[in-house]
């Protein structure tokens, strides 16, 4: 019978795990006294290797959910910087894709990236693009849906949002930066640029980055939480004078950004 | 407690065809692999994936593996499971990894004599455990559980080791052996994992190997390793999955087909991935050597020497 909880008895006896996970993330403790080499060799070279294998293999984990952060930053820095953050936030899942949901706040803190304040947001789409990777199939909303929708119905209807779909504000031009940085071609030149908001999708197999229009990511927000049409365009209309509705409609049903359409109560 | 292996349970709506394995040489399977292998013609061999991998809820990793497992037979390795570790077992992690076994209906499914996970921390590497009568009754609890969860027995994977604990009472040959006969569970002999355990521990591989169940083995594995020296200079070998297998790994991997016969094979290569053709290269290698046993217990003589 599987014992669901540890009997203070086997404490003794159980404290391997406790005792070898001490110094796992700190290169300056002594191996566990517990561990040693064979015929009473040394274990701290020995040791190590298991340090090395966990902190690396979580930094390269890092690396290959967050390429374009990568190349911007170069591999020694950002390889310094994941280290940082390894050490302090170690996974908790052991499903590495989930891993580096806590590296952007941590990259908008790191004292060495202040002066690329637009990099956080570019791990930010870096996350966003992983979880719509990894989110569930489902057939997106035919983009001529809204036909069959009375005209006085339009602003009651509700959208259901895509598993895939995600919504990245942003001060920084970061679609820019990010489309430049995710592909082979030679680094792209970071300029200096309007602010982008970034619609991501996943339709089909293909995950796609999109720069949404002025008042775009508020009007998505609203209506991923649920809201009407009506009250999603008001909120937009709030935020920017110039939200155009029809073609920011247009362009979520066309990237695939709803399941589903239904009245709202 | 003697735990009964528990039977094989068939999926009254399979998805897939029931392909066999036995005899075959396989590859890791690797996304990058995926169009050639696709190309390839005729099909053959098989593929293993980590289960961690297909974990998520949809998506390429999905529909790739979905393409592979029409055509192949696959078997699920699971990495993380923690079995070895004194903590019980993730039961929502356990639900993911039935849930694969279910969906992919696959040929071989293993875990490793190892854990990865202690208190809320995922460590990412498999790390080791002292042999002794209780640790051997908590792995074969947790043995236990993950059988019952996916209604069929697992291959148990030898660990390669770096460190030992001065506290175990048992060999490791001792401990695996404990563990199929409470547990019912099969093994999954990682040569590779054999010689760099023996060569950092100081032991000789064909004593290991002597000393081991393989009338239990159903599933071998082949990797590559590479050198680091220990703190007295002496040789110690890291099993990294990062090249081509070791020449002497390949002769005890003779040895062990020449006592057990063609047991389904697989070449692990994780990290620095070369091309499709390199890959597929070293699993006609140990197809080879497979053949050639098979041939030999055609005419009687693979089981002779016992």
């Amino acid at each position: 019978m599987p014992q669901d909880e540890l009997q203070s008895g086997d404490l003794g006896r159980f404290d391997y795990a406790a005792a070898f996970t001490a110094g796992l993330f700190d290169p300056d403790r002594a191996p566990p006294d517990a561990v040693s080499g064979p015929n009473g060799k040394a274990a701290i070279k020995r040791y190590a290797v298991y340090r090395n294998n966990v902190t690396v293999s979580l930094i390269d984990a890092l690396a290959a959910s967050f390429p374009a952060t990568l190349r911007i930053t170069g591999p020694d820095f950002f390889r310094a910087m994941a280290r940082f953050h390894v050490r302090e936030t170690p996974p908790t899942s052991p499903l590495l894709f989930e891993y580096g949901r806590d590296f952007p706040d941590f990259i908008e803190r790191y004292e060495y990236a202040q002066s690329m304040p637009w990099l956080a947001d570019v791990a930010r789409m870096e996350r966003a693009w992983l979880d719509a990777y990894h989110a569930a199939d489902a057939e997106p909303l035919a983009s001529g849906a809204l036909a069959s929708i009375p005209p006085e119905r339009l602003a009651d209807t509700v959208f259901v949002p895509h598993p895939a779909t995600r919504a990245i504000h942003s001060h920084y031009p970061v679609v820019t930066i990010f489309a430049a940085n995710r592909s082979d071609g030679p680094v792209g030149r970071i300029e200096a640029g309007d602010p982008e908001d970034a619609l991501v999708t996943r339709p089909g197999l293909e995950v796609f980055v999109r720069h949404l229009p002025p008042g775009g990511a508020v009007f998505l927000d609203r209506l991923m939480a649920g809201e009407p049409l009506g009250a999603a365009a008001a909120a937009a209309f709030a935020e920017r004078a110039e939200f155009d509705l029809a073609v920011n409609i247009a362009g979520l049903l066309q990237a695939g950004a709803f399941t589903t359409a239904h009245q709202g109560g | 407690m003697n735990g009964l292996a528990p039977a094989f349970r068939m999926s009254k709506t399979s998805r897939f065809p029931a392909l066999p394995v036995a005899g075959l040489a396989g590859t890791s399977f690797k996304h990058e692999h995926l169009p050639a292998i696709l190309g390839d013609d005729p099909k053959g061999g098989f593929f293993e994936v980590h289960a961690e991998n297909y974990m998520g809820a949809g998506g390429p990793p999905h529909d790739a593996l979905t393409k592979i497992r029409r055509d192949y037979p696959v078997s699920l390795h699971g990495v993380c499971m923690s079995i070895g570790g004194p903590r019980p077992l993730d039961k929502v992690h356990l639900g993911r990894f039935k849930a694969l076994v279910d969906r992919y209906e696959p040929a071989l499914v293993s875990e490793h004599l190892a854990w990865s996970t202690h208190d809320t921390t995922y460590y990412n590497d498999l790390l080791p455990l002292p042999y002794t009568h209780a640790t051997v009754w908590r792995v074969a609890d947790h043995i236990d559980e993950v059988q019952e969860a996916i209604g069929r027995p697992i291959l148990l994977e030898n660990p390669s080791t770096y460190v030992l604990f001065p506290e175990s009472t048992m060999s490791e040959t001792d401990f695996i052996r404990e563990l199929v006969r409470r547990t019912g569970c099969g093994l999954l002999l990682d040569v590779n994992n054999v010689f760099v355990s023996a060569t950092n521990h100081g032991y000789s591989a064909l004593s290991y190997l002597a000393d081991f169940p393989l009338q239990h083995v159903g599933e071998i594995h082949l990797a590559g390793h590479a050198e680091q020296e220990d703190d007295e200079g002496d040789l110690l070998l890291i099993d990294s999955h990062d090249g081509p297998v070791a020449d002497a790994v390949w002769k005890l991997f003779d040895i062990v087909i020449g006592r057990c016969g063609p047991l389904p094979t697989l070449i692990e290569w994780d990290s620095a991935i070369p091309d499709w053709p390199v890959l597929k290269a070293e699993a006609a290698a140990a197809q080879a050597i497979l053949d050639h046993h098979a041939a030999d217990s055609l005419f009687g003589k693979a089981h002779a020497a016992g």
